[in-house]
């Protein structure tokens, strides 16, 4: 590990960060168009949240993640306040996880 | 610029990104943690935390050079992890503002979390103010867990005892919310995170998040539907 690793990766990530607000400022994009890119933008948020629960890193995560994403997500569908989704859902998968719940 | 940024901060926005700014603190200490344990000195920890912020690929490198892989490999796969922010930029590059110097900036605090606080807001206003407070205070939070981890080292332990990995999608679900309660945006939505769910197994992580944006043939009707 060493510098130049972390140069790469941090200026190759930065690069593609900037890439995106450049090329929507540069070019007059069609409402229909901006339409599609914020469907795309929220299916891609979806899909993070569907990996992360279901299959963090390329395998089934485990029922106490699963269970404490399902607890979070019920919340947030029942108009919990934001802060309350978050700690129910981290709360939930560490008491499932205290109790053995793989 | 930040000046009106502030005056036009809503107090809900802050108090929405307090919890997932603290998630951040947990999860970069555990990073700070994990990175010294695989042998990588301190400074070098907190450059990847400052100059990558990306935690998913931070983890990702870290864990492909502790198993003693290859370090072009683990700067490509870490890369590619990335590559849903080129998306994201897309569709929000108008909140970071025309200016050169404010994109500069702002280009480098595009994370997914300040991407979801942007677009969960009404007007473009507000959409810029979540961006900035998201992007700044996530910034903060996640340096400052990186150095304290990497510090106290082996004592923070798994960050997956707190369940912090499930406070993550459990955010990201309540944030996108209010847009999946449109029809259309929920099919998309919908058909974008079974094509990533399905495709994880077979492919290098970050491309199935990434070919989530085929979800949008789900909006593209051939043919006008005749008025019924």
């Amino acid at each position: 590990m060493n510098i130049a690793i972390v140069l790469a990766l941090g200026l190759g990530t930065y690069a593609i960060r900037f890439a995106g607000p450049q090329l929507r400022n540069r070019i007059t994009v069609p409402p229909r168009v901006q339409m599609l890119l914020s469907m795309a933008a929220t299916a891609l948020l979806l899909a993070l949240v569907a990996v992360n629960a279901f299959v963090p890193g390329g395998k089934f995560g485990g029922w106490a993640l699963l269970g404490g994403v399902t607890v979070g997500a019920l919340a947030a569908w029942r108009k919990v306040p934001f802060v309350l989704v978050v700690i129910l859902a981290a709360g939930t998968t560490a008491v499932l996880r205290l109790i053995g719940v793989a | 610029m930040v000046r009106s940024i502030w005056r036009t901060l809503d107090p809900t926005v802050v108090r929405n990104v307090s919890p997932i700014a603290l998630t951040a603190f947990v999860t970069g200490a555990s990073f700070g943690a994990i990175a010294v344990a695989a042998h990588i000195p301190v400074a070098l920890v907190c450059a990847m935390s400052l100059l990558i912020f990306a935690g998913g690929s931070q983890f990702m490198v870290v864990g492909i050079v502790a198993a003693g892989g290859s370090l072009l490999a683990a700067v490509f796969a870490g890369l590619l992890l990335n590559a849903r922010h080129l998306p994201f930029g897309l569709a929000i590059g108008d909140v970071l503002g025309r200016r050169l110097a404010t994109r500069i900036i702002g280009s480098h605090i595009l994370i997914d979390e300040s991407v979801a606080f942007a677009m969960a807001q009404g007007d473009r206003r507000k959409a810029k103010a979540a961006y900035w407070t998201c992007g700044l205070a996530l910034f903060l939070t996640w340096n400052t867990g990186t150095l304290l981890g990497a510090l106290i080292g082996q004592v923070i332990g798994d960050p997956s005892r707190f369940g912090m990995d499930a406070a993550f999608p459990a955010a990201m679900f309540a944030l996108i919310l209010p847009a999946l309660k449109e029809r259309k945006t929920l099919t998309v939505a919908l058909l974008g995170a079974a094509i990533a769910v399905a495709t994880t197994p077979f492919l290098p992580p970050g491309i199935p998040v990434v070919l989530a944006a085929l979800g949008v043939v789900a909006a593209l009707p051939t043919r006008q539907k005749v008025a019924a």
